[in-house]
């Protein structure tokens, strides 16, 4: 989170431990952030054993890293960094393309145009039409339900891969916008962009399952 | 203010990244459209659901495999 002190005072317990050879402080940070890692390998890669592969390497790289890491970022965003070159490098031998998709489909509208008025409609012109119904109020249970999840999983797998990956890194991990330009080397106009992009499409992907709304064709 | 052009604001809108002048302008809109409203309210709601597919299960195999790694490591220090 931005305006946090530079130094974690958490990460400087742990980083003192795993300096010392506590193996009980790495398998704590295994259980913090290992899913989130597989998570983001997951945007690079649809090789579930390709992206397992690539977290592993990017724990050995962070404990190779551990004497000249200064705690200047949290040791997520150092893990999160190294994963990223990690998944380059070895998607670049692949000789793979990681697809520089830049910020391209801008004109993508977050809604169906159908769903408005006409724009030269005196007074009600780019108004809804279809205007959307309010969702039901989850509770927990519901948010969780698989169906509900599966239908955002299948819902973000569709994104283009930068969209999905700001996603993933705010939404389910919970960076800051600030930290998400620096690991994807974004500007923030962009990465908001990338993230308006996939919320909206994710949010009507959902539309269908959660009362009111009509479904809407892909 | 249309509602076509304000669901494109939502995210600067929640992001805080607004012009003072564009966000007056929502505000106002938001009080007087139950659409935009009801929008509005969505994206919010998808957000929270989509932070729910955290998760944190490891299965044993990887934890173990990455435990030994750590020994190796730890074996080369020094």
């Amino acid at each position: 989170m931005p305006g946090e002190p530079e130094v974690d005072r958490g990460d400087a317990a742990v980083l003192v431990r795993l300096r010392g050879g506590d193996e009980a402080a790495f398998a704590d940070l295994i259980a913090l952030h290992h899913a989130a890692l597989l998570r983001m390998a997951r945007t690079y890669t649809t090789d579930a054993a390709l992206a397992e592969e690539l977290v592993q390497d990017t724990w050995i790289a962070f404990l190779e890293s551990l004497g000249r890491f200064e705690g200047r970022s949290s040791i997520k965003t150092w893990l999160f960094r190294i994963l990223m070159n990690v998944a380059r490098a070895r998607l670049r031998k692949e000789s793979r393309t990681v697809p520089l998709s830049t910020v391209a489909d801008r004109d993508e509208p977050a809604v169906e145009p159908r769903r408005f008025h006409a724009r030269w409609l005196p007074g009600i012109g780019g108004h809804w039409s279809e205007p959307p119904a309010p969702w039901a109020e989850l509770p927990e249970e519901q948010a969780l339900a698989s169906e509900t999840r599966a239908a955002i999983e299948a819902a973000m797998a569709e994104l283009p891969e930068q969209q999905r990956q700001v996603m993933v890194l705010r939404d389910i991990e919970g960076f800051a916008a600030e930290e998400v330009c620096n690991l994807l080397g974004l500007s923030d106009t962009n990465q908001r962009v990338l993230l308006h992009r996939a919320r909206s499409k994710v949010r009507r992907a959902l539309a269908p399952r959660m009362g009111g709304e009509r479904g809407s064709a892909p | 203010m249309t509602c076509r052009k304000l669901i494109e604001l939502v995210t600067e809108y929640l992001e805080g990244a607004l012009p003072d002048g564009d966000r007056a302008g929502i505000d106002e809109h938001l009080l007087k459209c139950d659409g935009c409203s009801a929008y509005l309210e969505q994206m919010r709601q998808t957000i929270a659901i989509t932070g729910c597919l955290r998760e944190d299960d490891l299965a044993p195999e990887a934890r173990e495999k990455l435990r030994a790694s750590f020994r190796d490591w730890r074996s080369q220090q020094t």
